[in-house]
């Protein structure tokens, strides 16, 4: 069969005819065309995101600084009483420093210039004078945060060739701060108070410390509940439980809650916790149970992987040399699946932490002005204080919630990052 | 006080094992042949103390506050209730009277019900102490009365740790049927106002028209069709969208791209579906919503400012990950010999994909579909923030549209009264939202694993 050269009778169309190329073209055609597509939606969904990110960090960059001016506050005897010092009229010695820094400025003019300062200078100088009654009768010097519309106007988002009508501040208010700029008195430094404040009506005292202590509650009680849970379920489930149909019916139950929406967790978190036990609403701690519901099946599931990632040998080996079942398990198969499975727990708390609809069921978007001192005070989440952000008015929340949304996705950058690291430091192959 | 309770009850059973295991070592000293290793004895003691302990404590943490509730209410004076609409109302004031904070000038019977109820939580409390005390000290004599040389210690401490790891696995189910069981019993109370015909047969929801309990929904006000006909449209936008660009990167992955490229493409992709769903709602609502506006004034064609496009378009983005690995995955686990066989045999990669590795892993891709069906029905913040609040019968994805999430929350969030159909209402769609998706979910199981059966 090997040499049978030219034995055709009839010459068939060969690779190099003009029909078997036209063909093969159109086939190369359609192979590109469908590559050009894949590479197409990739390149959509990569787009996707980097708008997404984009939009959030340009919107949210400049939340990161605010706008603070300094003034020259005139601590007189007469507004503040030495005896009382908490009690005293601040609200009169901020416009009197603003009288002093417009000296030439019209009596019903003031009120306008006043609203330069941000409501919270009062507090700010309260403060102060409470640590050191010695400053009152002095002339003191203070930086507070201007208000918002002001805080807009310094970072470039106030159109000043618009017509007067339409914006917010005159022309006469616009000048009077670009006054206050020549002065020196205008600066721009690192917001701190966007993690040392709780969250406040006016954007420019708002702060996201309520928010993050909140979250970081209910992430404690999540994971001290659902951790044991689901390592004490996957084991007994991989380890121990003999196939009948009641262990069959576990095994679909979690699978099916792993797939349950996140709201009708709310729901029963509502209606169990809230309703019949009569908890605290508000409360991280209930936020915290009912997020452990949420993320026991996931980390079952990764447990489980785990655990069946131990080799055989292992469990046989320690059987052998006389230990019992209960031994093996816990002495050699589950520390060595322990990276496996505080991978899995890291990504499900992280989960977790992104997980807004459940806690606004249980009331965690109450408007809190305090850090929660236990996990059993009313208090926001991360989450949900985006939520209200994201439904806020104001310009200032705007910025805000974008900068919001960065703190979380940095708390989950950094938990997955753990993940990876703890994965790739400890894993095993076998 | 519940700091107290918990470290009285860890120090216990601590004690609980250094005693035990001290006085089981002391028999062997003394020369006994012990059953059980020292530890054992120990740790028996200290599991004997810990789990009844704890699971007393946690109970009371979790009930008291309705018991504590039940008896301010009951103890009441006579008549103060009567002209009262609502008793939940006076029960949350109450409650934020005993915590300090006080609006205008309540009755005297509430600031006596506020003290009242100060002083059952800090009876409550040192009763908890009191009890947890209690306890661990009788269980503690327990144990150590147990320990023998002939004692199985091993065993009874491996018994304990089994009946803790059933009861744990046993917890995924006791969730179900709690939210079950829950989602129900409320159901049936809201359909005791409102019938189940006019429930899923009416067109018109208006959920907010009956504002005090006294009040009766109005006929017709309750109809989930319109609900359901706006989630169905959001859904169908979402994977519209999310079905082709998904299924194409993921054959784009599989056949075409290089080892490097696919090892820095992938996670990328993953982290669309890392990023939590209410940063997608704000980006919804700032970004897209506005632009799909711009465009659609621009084309002279009206789009309302929540427009379901805006809502589904940006779901599918979340969507893409979700359905790209599942194809993907799907693809990968058609047998290699499918795949050399058809190269084979002369056709190029994408006759490959497309006639033969495709046709074989549909099932697959089927199942990861319908899942993301199921979590498209089931997403709540993307909808909530930028979808709208007004139920429409209307297919037009340029309308405003709301589904059955976004008024589950609208319906619950603020003060709830567990006594309104508007209340109510909210789980009854929870009860629909739970089937349905459970329906989707378990189908699209039985569909991959199906699957799976006929290759391995």
């Amino acid at each position: 069969m090997t040499d049978l050269p030219n034995q055709r009778s009839k010459p068939a169309p060969t690779w190099s005819s003009d029909e078997f190329k036209g063909r093969l073209a159109r086939r190369h055609r359609k192979e590109a065309g469908l590559k050009f597509l894949g590479l197409a939606a990739i390149m959509l969904a990569f787009l996707m995101l980097g708008i997404l990110l984009w939009t959030l960090i340009s919107g949210g960059a400049q939340a990161f600084r605010q706008t603070h001016v300094t003034l020259d506050v005139p601590v007189s005897a007469e507004m503040v009483d030495a005896a009382d010092p908490a009690g005293g009229n601040y609200r009169g010695v901020i416009a009197e420093a603003m009288q002093a820094t417009f000296p030439e400025a019209p009596q019903e003019r003031m009120r306008a210039l006043s609203g330069i300062v941000s409501n919270a200078a009062q507090f700010v100088l309260r403060d102060r004078i409470v640590e050191d009654p010695s400053l009152i009768g002095q002339t003191i010097q203070i930086r507070v945060p201007v208000s918002d519309v002001y805080d807009q106007l310094k970072k470039g988002n106030v159109d000043e060739l618009s017509d007067e009508s339409t914006r917010r501040l005159s022309d006469a208010d616009i000048a009077a701060f670009r006054q206050l700029e020549a002065e020196g008195r205008i600066t721009l430094p690192f917001n701190w108070a966007l993690f040392t404040q709780a969250d406040s009506r006016f954007p420019e005292l708002a702060g996201l410390k309520g928010a993050i202590i909140g979250s970081a509650y209910a992430l404690l009680v999540c994971f001290l509940i659902s951790f044991p849970l689901g390592i004490g379920a996957a084991i007994y489930l991989e380890e121990f439980a003999p196939k009948t149909r009641f262990s069959d019916i576990i095994e679909v139950n979690i699978n099916n809650l792993a797939a349950v929406p996140s709201v009708v967790f709310g729901l029963l978190g509502l209606a169990v916790f809230l309703n019949w036990f009569g908890m605290q609403r508000s409360a991280p701690f209930v936020g915290g149970l009912v997020l452990a519901l949420m993320t026991l099946p996931t980390i079952i599931i990764a447990t489980r992987a785990a655990l069946k990632a131990v080799p055989p040998s292992i469990r046989e080996a320690a059987l052998g040399v006389g230990a019992s079942k209960q031994q093996v398990v816990f002495g050699h198969v589950l520390p060595l699946a322990m990276p496996g499975i505080l991978t899995g727990t890291i990504i499900g708390l992280a989960q977790a932490l992104g997980e807004t609809a459940p806690l606004l069921l249980i009331g965690m978007n109450a408007f809190v002005t305090s850090a929660p001192s236990t996990p059993f005070d009313a208090s926001t989440a991360l989450p949900t204080q985006i939520f209200i952000w994201a439904d806020s008015p104001e310009r200032g929340f705007v910025a805000r919630t974008s900068a919001a949304i960065l703190v979380l996705l940095g708390f989950l950058v950094l938990m997955n990052a753990l993940a990876i690291y703890l994965r790739s430091k400890f894993e095993r192959r076998w | 006080m519940t700091g107290l309770a918990f470290a009285l009850l860890l120090s216990a059973s601590l004690a609980a094992y250094m005693i035990n295991r001290r006085a089981a070592l002391a028999l062997r000293d003394r020369g006994e042949r012990l059953h059980s290793l020292g530890m054992f004895h120990g740790l028996y003691g200290l599991l004997l103390i810990l789990v009844p302990a704890v699971v007393v404590t946690i109970l009371w943490i979790m009930l008291q506050n309705g018991v504590i509730n039940t008896l301010t209410m009951s103890s009441l004076p006579d008549g103060a209730l009567a002209d009262m609409a609502n008793p939940q109302l006076v029960l949350s004031e109450i409650q934020s009277l005993a915590q300090g904070r006080v609006f205008g000038t309540p009755e005297p019977w509430k600031l006596e019900a506020a003290e009242r109820m100060n002083d059952l939580r800090a009876n409550s409390a040192w009763l908890m102490v009191a009890v947890v005390a209690a306890l661990s000290a009788i269980l503690l004599l327990v144990s150590r009365r147990q320990v023998a040389a002939a004692f199985r210690a091993r065993q009874a401490v491996e018994r304990i740790v089994m009946g803790l790891m059933i009861t744990c696995s046993l917890v995924a189910v006791i969730v179900t049927f709690g939210i079950v069981f829950s989602l129900v019993f409320e159901s049936i109370r809201f359909f005791q106002m409102v019938p189940l015909t006019e429930f899923l047969f009416g067109t018109r929801w208006e959920p907010q028209m009956p504002i005090r309990a006294d009040q009766i929904a109005a006929e017709g006000a309750f109809g989930v069709l319109p609900v359901f006909l706006g989630t169905l449209v959001i859904t169908f936008v979402a994977i519209a969208i999310s079905v082709p660009i998904g299924l194409m990167s993921a054959i784009y992955l599989n056949e075409f791209a290089d080892r490097r490229f696919r090892a820095v493409a992938k996670p990328i992709l993953e982290l669309l579906a890392g990023i939590p769903t209410v940063v997608y709602g704000f980006f919804a609502i700032l970004t897209v919503a506005p632009a799909l506006r711009a465009w659609g004034a621009a084309l002279g064609i009206p789009v309302a400012p929540n427009t379901a496009l805006a809502a589904g378009g940006v779901m599918a983005i979340m969507l893409i990950p979700f359905i790209s690995s599942f194809a993907d995955d799907a693809l990968s686990a058609v047998p290699r010999s499918l795949r050399d066989g058809a190269i084979a045999l002369g056709a190029t990669r994408s006759e490959t994909v497309l006639n033969v590795l495709f046709p074989a892993a549909i099932p697959g891709i089927v199942g990861g579909v319908l899942l993301a069906v199921s979590r498209a029905i089931g997403e709540t913040m993307i909808v909530v923030m930028a979808a709208g609040l007004i139920a429409k019968m209307t297919l037009n994805p340029l309308d405003s549209v709301t589904t059955v999430t976004v008024q589950i929350v609208t319906l619950l969030i603020g003060d709830t009264a567990f006594d309104s159909p508007k209340t109510l209402a909210a789980f009854a769609l929870g009860l629909m939202l739970f089937i349905v998706t459970l329906f989707i979910n378990i189908l699209a199981l039985r569909i991959v694993r199906k699957y799976r059966e006929q290759y391995d």
